[in-house]
């Protein structure tokens, strides 16, 4: 297994070099200009000068290789830097967003928690509904809680976010008042009030997010359950006498779950890319909208980093994905 | 008996100040606003965003700027200089402005002459991509006469010397925070960049870019009682709608900013029992049609396509241009796109008052005359119901940028030009493309690869001048200069030069008023080159708690925010 991880973790390598050149090539070919949201009212030539300001005025591979340098040098040099209090970075070109002009990494990180409370809470809220949904369902199939479920789930995945989302404030912010429309990322939690008010600004994009998740995963679970039910050695487990509880939640799924584990996994990347419309409509203002608002602003070393940061998390998650498989399910080996 | 009096009146006097102070500065506590377009910088000199300014204005100030009438008033200055009080030299050469004593930054150090000399050479560093640049434009050399008072001279004659330092887009950076961060330098002086240390009302206390951004009071404001406001809870991002919803529904927020929403949908939300109001700052938006004098027509070389190589078949008789002009039903077009935040106009300079011609036939609809003047220049209606001319049809392409409002725009016109039997092949373009300017893009507004296009466009601060010299010859877009340059209809009229030329002479008001006027009117109603349609406004939204506020077309909203104050 070991031997077959670092196999793999070798050629991501240059899997994710061919990555970062292709995202690099689409997004300088694409047009678009930096400066376009800039008003008319600024002459020309001093766009122009704008322009040279920004780096735009080198050739593509000089800014190619440069972005190479910073992301896999200068940027972990810094946060080596930042973690132990050491100097090596000192003087070093970091990534300069071209909207903020400020090092992309450091919004990166400030809208980090905002995205990783919000959306990885409503995909552990969505698995946690999920997983139950999904057994019950399948273990009473086409029962009334088989059809109820799956009338939800077809909602839950059909009816888009920025449709839900905005119902939902429509309803408890508009006419009941019970939660904030717009979510506060100043929110410090320190005492009980202040958690409770945390709650409060999460309750809606937390569920419109997990009722999709839920929805996703939740059929995952039933079909798996499903194949897993009609299974000999479930009749086996039966005639040898074992209680109902025990055959299901022993024996079928464990083995259901092979799958769906390896769906999650997958899914994990998703929280990171941040959710981009439901953090518009509620203003989270996380990594999605970092996103978004990026790509609007032609920024394109911060659009570069962030999806060339995701490219990576895809990566990662699709080797925890083969490992768990082979974890989970001895008779799968890769050596 | 004397001395009692005199101390009991000493005493009152003293109660009564601290009485008043208590209702005073921070006592409202917190006025939140909301711009849905977020703050990305908080230094106006690096980005010249509306969003990006209008957070700045209210941490640094200029030396004057704007008020909602279009009149400069000195917020560093100690006043306004002019040819009267001999502030402006006889040859209009030199400007010398006097700061106001006493005043200090929010770190309580002392504003000098020498922080007002160092922005300037921040900006004109030729390294630093200084967005504000066109604000120093002939500018020759600024400096301290004394510690309280700058001189400005320019190279030439300038008869509107309020470039540099006069409204929030050129305000006074402090010397000691961004002495490091001259030329290239100036992107990595991030914390500088994202909290600027100013004399203004309130002091960021943290910024996160696209985000949030949090101000206190400034405790070193020159008022002592201002602002009434403790914190500034400034947020961004969402939309429109939702920034609307927060201001007028939920009440969450006391200002939302630029409400560019459908007519109906702000209606739906401001009806009674709305926590707020909408108000609307009128200054010199004009959506207009741009004529495109040259041949834009594909079968032309790269190069020569679009260029006065090649005058535009169609579009080079002036009554084509005038029966497009009078087809059109402006107030429809307000009354479905923009409702209170537009005026149907026919001017290219609709505000400033003084500079507003009465140009205002083009109000009223006249499809029967549009097609009689068609008539007129032999074009004839052909079996279809589209006029032709020697075999050649009246089909016109007509692009703008992708907007809602703005392809409704595009099919009520196409509607009245086809009544007049003009074909109009419609075209929109993402706006980052079309304002983009990549000379290799041939859908940009500047290369104006087609026979109309639509956009808008205003000026900066009160004076017309720069505006007005968009129009001349050399300025039009050609490959030549990259395809850069104002002059989108390559409009060309040795006149209107030489008009240029003495408006840059002139510097009696009522003469450059009057050579405006004059200018505006060979643009529009005497050529028809540009067809202004609607005088956009800007629509904000107000808490019905908020008191004080009067919104600006001319400087940041905020301009007065030290006057705001939440009603009991």
């Amino acid at each position: 297994m070991l031997n077959y991880t670092i196999r793999r973790l070798i050629i991501s390598i240059p899997v994710l070099l061919l990555i970062s050149l292709i995202i690099f090539l689409l997004l300088n070919l694409a047009p678009g200009d930096p400066l376009a949201n800039q008003p008319l009212t600024i002459p020309p030539e001093v766009r122009q000068k704008m322009k040279e300001a920004l780096g735009l005025g080198a050739p593509l591979y000089v800014r190619y290789l440069l972005w190479l340098k910073q992301f896999f040098w200068v940027e972990p040099l810094h946060a080596f830097d930042w973690c132990f209090g050491t100097h090596f970075s000192v003087g070093m070109q970091r990534i300069l967003s071209w909207q903020f002009r400020s090092p992309v990494f450091d919004v990166i990180v400030q809208r980090m928690p905002q995205t990783l409370t919000v959306v990885g809470m409503s995909y552990v809220i969505g698995v946690l509904i999920a997983v139950p949904i999904g057994i019950v369902s399948a273990y009473r199939q086409y029962s009334w809680f088989d059809q109820i479920g799956t009338f939800i789930s077809m909602i839950g995945y059909s009816v888009p976010t920025f449709f839900t989302g905005v119902l939902l404030i429509v309803v408890f912010s508009v006419d009941l008042g019970w939660f904030p429309s717009i979510y506060n990322t100043n929110l410090k939690v320190v005492d009980w009030q202040t958690f409770l008010l945390q709650v409060r600004q999460m309750a809606m994009p937390v569920f419109v997010l997990a009722l999709y998740n839920a929805a996703q995963i939740s059929r995952f679970m039933r079909s798996s359950m499903l194949d897993n039910l009609q299974q000999d050695y479930v009749r086996t487990a039966r005639a040898k006498g074992m209680g109902e509880r025990t055959v299901l939640l022993t024996h079928v799924l464990r083995n259901s779950l092979i799958p769906v584990v390896t769906v999650i996994a997958l899914g994990v990347p998703t929280i990171f890319g941040g959710a981009i419309i439901t953090e518009q409509v509620f203003k989270v203002n996380g990594l999605g909208q970092l996103l978004i608002t990026a790509i609007y602003a032609s920024d394109v070393p911060m659009v570069q980093t962030l999806t060339f940061i995701f490219a990576v998390l895809i990566v990662v998650f699709n080797l925890v994905a083969d490992i768990l498989y082979g974890v989970l399910d001895p008779r799968i080996r890769y050596d | 008996m004397k001395l009692k009096t005199i101390l009991m009146g000493a005493a009152a006097v003293l109660a009564a100040s601290q009485a008043f102070a208590a209702s005073g500065r921070g006592a409202d506590g917190q006025l939140n606003l909301i711009y849905w377009q977020a703050p990305s910088i908080l230094n106006p000199y690096l980005s010249s965003g509306t969003k990006d300014l209008e957070a700045s204005s209210i941490t640094i100030e200029p030396l004057a700027r704007f008020n909602p009438k279009g009149e400069m008033v000195p917020e560093i200055a100690a006043e306004i200089p002019t040819l009267k009080n001999g502030g402006i030299s006889k040859d209009l050469k030199t400007i010398t402005w006097h700061l106001k004593p006493g005043l200090k930054w929010s770190d309580g150090s002392a504003v000098t002459s020498a922080d007002v000399v160092f922005t300037g050479q921040y900006c004109m560093d030729p390294q630093g991509g200084c967005a504000q640049l066109s604000h120093f434009q002939g500018v020759d050399k600024i400096e301290a006469v004394d510690p309280l008072t700058v001189k400005i001279s320019f190279k030439a004659p300038q008869p509107d010397p309020y470039g540099p330092f006069v409204s929030y887009e050129s305000p006074i950076l402090q010397k000691k925070q961004f002495a490091n961060c001259m030329g290239a330098k100036a992107p990595t002086c991030t914390s500088a960049n994202f909290g600027p240390i100013g004399t203004g009302p309130f002091v960021v206390t943290s910024f996160k870019p696209n985000d949030v951004i949090e101000y206190k009071a400034n405790p070193n404001y020159r008022d002592p009682n201002k602002p009434a406001f403790a914190t500034v809870n400034f947020k961004g991002g969402g939309d429109a709608a939702a920034a609307a919803r927060a201001v007028f529904q939920t009440g969450e927020y006391d200002y939302g900013w630029n409400l560019q929403l459908s007519p109906d949908v702000l209606k739906g939300m401001t009806g009674p029992g709305a926590k707020g109001h909408v108000v609307t700052a009128f200054g010199s938006l004009v959506e207009r049609l741009e004529m495109n004098l040259t041949d834009a027509s594909p079968s032309l070389p790269e190069g020569q396509r679009s260029t006065a190589a090649h005058p535009n078949p169609i579009l080079s008789d002036k009554r084509v241009r005038e029966a497009l002009s009078m087809a059109i039903d402006r107030s429809l077009i307000v009354q479905v796109g923009y409702g209170s935040a537009g005026k149907p106009t026919c001017n290219l300079v609709p505000a400033p008052e003084a500079y507003a011609s009465d140009n205002t036939a083009c109000l009223k609809q006249d499809i029967p005359g549009a097609k009689k003047l068609l008539d007129e220049a032999g074009w004839k209606v052909g079996p279809d119901g589209i006029r032709e001319k020697d075999g050649k049809k009246l089909v016109l392409t007509y692009q703008t940028s992708t907007n809602g409002v703005r392809q409704d725009t595009q099919s009520l016109i196409k509607q009245w030009w086809k009544e007049i039997g003009v074909d109009a092949q419609l075209k929109n373009v993402n706006g980052s493309v079309f304002f983009g300017g990549d000379p290799g893009s041939p859908d940009t507004f500047q290369k104006f690869y087609t026979d109309v296009e639509e956009y808008a466009n205003n000026f900066s601060g009160t004076d017309p001048q720069t505006y007005m010299s968009m129009y001349t010859c050399d300025k039009a877009p050609r490959p030549a200069t990259q395809w850069q340059g104002e002059n989108i209809n390559r409009y060309c009229n040795k006149h209107y030069d030489e008009l240029v030329a003495e408006l840059g002479k002139t510097a009696v008001p009522a003469k450059r008023e009057a050579l405006v006027k004059e200018m505006n009117d060979m643009l529009t109603k005497d050529s028809y080159t540009i067809i202004p349609i609607v005088w956009r406004g800007n629509n904000s939204g107000v808490a019905n708690s908020i008191g004080g506020e009067a919104i600006n077309p001319w400087d940041s909203e905020l301009w007065n925010i030290q006057d705001w104050y939440r009603k009991k």
